[in-house]
């Protein structure tokens, strides 16, 4: 099958105030594969997936140089439409962060601030982006109670479903599962899984196991730095440099 | 080196202090419902004769002597619910801009410190603006209305203060999800992060109506007259009040001792209206937390 680039950031350097956070990151996204930054804490991986959609753009003092393209446009342009390009890239944060509304008008949240106004419309889209993110039996029942009343992992699906609704190309993960259970963890990661047949998923995981279960391609981060890039199986077993041997065998990180 | 463990004498000397401590917190917190329960008590002691039908639903006759304080409760009522109609959408929108919009600077800082300031000023200064600025320069007259924003003006800091409390404690998870869905900054704001500061700015509300309802000196230049038997037809009308009345009666009339059971029933009559909004606010606050 061919692959079909979907992203790629190009020469990319991001600062907090004085400290640089991302140097010279090139890297590129396919579409239908899951993308997963690994590397110990502070290693950028987390600020490369927020600099995808400009989520980082919300941080006083930081500044971005460099390319990030989304098909062929980067997405650092001045004339970009910050609010219409994280349309297009959703995201599912660390913590589950449903809204306190009830289940429906979670899910439907992002259809109306978009303009959808066909209430018809609306709830076809709400069931199946709730059955498309397997949590449709376990709340059809109480789509209307709060949203806040749902366990972590199905508060988890919750918000991705909520993301799938909006029909973005790519899907941000922050470390989905570092709040969960196992149960619940693996649930999300057969989800992925699935997803991956229509969207561009990156994820960023401290998992090592969970990046070698659901990504295809596993990208390591060290000190705001891309060390190493390949297919997973190939970067788990047959690492090339050694600071990606030492991480991955758990030598430090 | 042996392992630590304190001797008896040092447990037992641990032991009073740490209770000794807690019973002057205890002791601190006893003073404050205290001096709550004796106010009430003594208002109610002396207060309740006072008040009947005739007290609650007659202008004061005979001098204030005899009749009763209609026209004072139904101002103080137009002076609160005026002061935080002005204050209350004012006061919201200044401190969505300051934690959502504006950027940390020194505007910001200079910004805040006015606010800080204002809080600060005595009540009767802002009498004393309300007089110059809305009664005479804006040519208002000794009115509801030049009276309501006075208020509003005093109450303004204390309604910035709590909104942006309100707004600091709503999560960035909720910003950060409503925006990663495609939603304007402004959507944002109105339609996630407001809803879920709502029961925190009406903490603010019930603060500021409570302060408001209970001011005489900003009032006493700009809105309320010693008497006037009618209740006031529009927003430009003088009206009573019941904390300047209250004044009026202890200090200014020609009956002061004949009028003091009316003066405790007044005062009695304010504590109850201020608790009676407050409470109005209170429940419909539960009511919001308990919709999420």
């Amino acid at each position: 099958m061919k692959r079909l680039l979907k992203m790629s950031s190009e020469h990319l350097d991001f600062f907090y105030g004085d400290f640089q956070a991302l140097t010279d990151i090139s890297l590129e996204f396919y579409e239908n594969e899951v993308t997963a930054l690994i590397g110990p804490s502070g290693c950028g991986k987390s600020t490369l997936l927020r600099c995808l959609n400009r989520m980082n753009d919300l941080i006083p003092y930081s500044r971005a140089e460099g390319t990030i393209l989304l098909g062929n446009q980067n997405i650092y342009d001045p004339d970009v439409d910050v609010v219409t390009l994280r349309r297009r890239i959703g995201m599912v944060f660390q913590k589950p962060n449903p809204f306190p509304k009830s289940v429906f008008d979670n899910v439907a949240y992002g259809l109306r601030v978009n303009g959808v106004r066909d209430r018809g419309h609306i709830t076809n889209k709400v069931e199946q982006s709730l059955k498309h993110a397997a949590l449709w039996d376990e709340v059809k029942d109480r789509l209307h109670d709060s949203a806040l009343g749902l366990s972590g992992g199905q508060q988890q699906r919750l918000c991705i479903a909520r993301a799938m609704a909006v029909e973005p190309e790519v899907l941000l993960m922050d470390e989905p599962c570092s709040a969960l259970d196992p149960i619940a963890t693996q649930k999300i990661e057969e989800l992925i899984g699935r997803l991956k047949e229509d969207y561009t998923i990156i994820i960023v995981t401290h998992n090592m196991q969970q990046a070698a279960r659901v990504s295809d391609i596993t990208a390591f981060f060290y000190l705001g730095k891309l060390i190493e890039v390949g297919e997973t199986d190939a970067l788990f077993t047959r690492p090339k440099l050694k600071e990606t041997e030492d991480y991955i065998t758990g030598r430090f990180g | 080196m042996g392992r630590v463990r304190p001797g008896r004498a040092v447990q037992r000397r641990r032991k009073m202090l740490q209770s000794s401590v807690f019973g002057l917190f205890k002791i601190s917190a006893a003073v404050n419902g205290a001096a709550l329960v004796i106010i009430v008590y003594f208002l109610v002691a002396n207060g309740w004769r006072a008040i009947n039908w005739t007290f609650l639903s007659q202008p004061p006759l005979d001098s204030m002597t005899k009749g009763g304080i209609l026209p004072c409760i139904v101002g103080t009522l137009c002076l609160s619910l005026g002061a935080i109609a002005v204050a209350l959408p004012i006061g919201v929108a200044s401190a969505i801009y300051l934690h959502e919009y504006a950027r940390p600077g020194r505007v910001l800082r200079i910004i805040r410190l006015g606010i800080n300031n204002l809080a600060g000023v005595p009540s009767v200064v802002f009498g004393l603006f309300g007089l110059a600025f809305f009664v005479v320069y804006m040519k208002m007259g000794v009115s509801i209305l030049a009276g309501a924003l006075t208020l509003g003006a005093l109450t303004l800091p204390v309604i910035i203060g709590s909104a942006e409390e309100a707004l600091r404690a709503v999560p960035d998870t909720y910003r950060e999800a409503s925006l990663g869905l495609g939603a304007t900054k402004w959507q944002t704001i109105y339609k996630v992060v407001l809803p879920a500061a709502l029961p925190g700015i009406l903490t603010g509300a019930i603060l500021g109506i409570s302060r408001a309802a209970g001011e005489t000196a900003p009032i006493m230049f700009t809105a309320a007259v010693f008497f006037t038997p009618s209740l006031p037809k529009s927003l430009f009308d003088e009206i009573m009040a019941l904390p300047y009345h209250i004044y009026v009666l202890a200090t200014a009339g020609t009956h002061i001792e004949q009028t003091r059971p009316l003066q405790y029933g007044t005062a009695l009559v304010l504590i109850v209206l201020v608790l009676g909004l407050n409470l109005i606010a209170i429940i419909y606050r539960a009511h919001l937390r308990k919709k999420r």
